[in-house]
């Protein structure tokens, strides 16, 4: 069993950073509500408070090294311009899934919209863990700076949701693959 | 023991937190903005590739991050201790964030 090192850092872009961020996701959205929540029955501790600061930055790393594996290590592969008189394009994506009208969407919409709109995500989430490790649980007694905040996360959640959907699909009809190859198991006679 | 202590109610006025909302709003705005002019313009364009395997991306993301940050940081030392009406700078920074959405979904950037 083996993987190219441009597929191992697709996975750890696509799988590991920005599949982890759009898991928690869901968590930091639950949480902030509940944590600043003026009506919940048993109010936050001081120890979920500090574990919902830590939760959050880690969120946002999550976000800040899937954009930046994403634009600078990925990307370059991605939209590599094969040389001239080039007939097999499978280590070109961007030209291979520009070469067919059944593919060429998958670029000039999911490529095109998934490269801006995935920068959304590290913004608010920083925006969001900035404003909670400032206000704490003292959030809640500011229901309009809450709700921002909410709705930020919300659409950090939106924005990765869309980045990585057309991330799967782009991968899944023209891979980023090359570069040398990484032997994971060897494997058995059968 | 602190970690049982109940939240107090917040002594701070909701100036920092609506500077980082209206700052999240106009970053993501900007960068709306430069990836759809870089897309119009050429010589924008071709301003914009800060490193060229990653194409004019890596000016439009760079840019945008560096207003992002300066607006964050300038509307911050305005308002840090100041109550601000939130309700103005909050439909602000979700117009902004609507619009950003918008202008990057490339059906809509094809009708400029």
């Amino acid at each position: 069993m083996e993987i190219t090192a441009r597929s191992l850092w697709t996975l750890i872009h696509g799988m590991g950073f920005g599949a982890l961020f759009l898991l928690a996701c869901s968590g930091a959205l639950v949480e902030l509500y509940r944590v600043t929540a003026g009506s919940a029955p048993a109010p936050a501790t001081l120890a979920q408070e500090r574990f919902l600061k830590v939760y959050l930055l880690s969120m946002a790393a999550l976000a800040w090294a899937a954009v930046l594996t994403g634009a600078y290590v990925v990307y370059p592969w991605y939209r590599a311009v094969p040389p001239p008189g080039t007939a097999d394009l499978a280590l070109f994506p961007q030209r291979l899934l520009l070469a067919h009208p059944a593919t060429s969407g998958w670029h000039s919409m999911g490529m095109e919209w998934k490269e801006h709109v995935a920068w959304f995500a590290p913004i608010s989430i920083t925006m969001a863990a900035a404003v909670f490790i400032r206000y704490g649980r003292g959030l809640g007694s500011h229901k309009q700076l809450r709700a921002a905040v909410l709705g930020f996360v919300a659409a950090s959640f939106l924005a990765a949701g869309i980045a990585g959907f057309f991330g799967a699909m782009i991968d899944k009809y023209a891979p980023v693959q090359g570069g040398p190859a990484i032997q994971i198991t060897n494997g058995g006679e059968k | 023991m602190s970690f049982s202590a109940p939240a107090k109610p917040s002594s701070l006025p909701n100036g920092p937190g609506a500077a980082a909302i209206l700052a999240a709003g106009v970053g993501s705005f900007a960068l709306a903005l430069l990836a759809l002019a870089a897309d119009k313009s050429a010589p924008l364009k071709s301003a914009l590739v800060f490193w060229k395997p990653t194409g004019a991306l890596s000016g439009v993301s760079t840019v945008a991050i560096v207003l992002w940050l300066l607006v964050w940081a300038i509307l911050d030392l305005r308002w840090r201790r100041k109550t601000v009406a939130l309700a103005r700078t909050n439909s602000l920074a979700f117009v902004l964030l609507v619009l950003s959405f918008l202008l990057t979904f490339p059906p809509v950037v094809d009708l400029f």
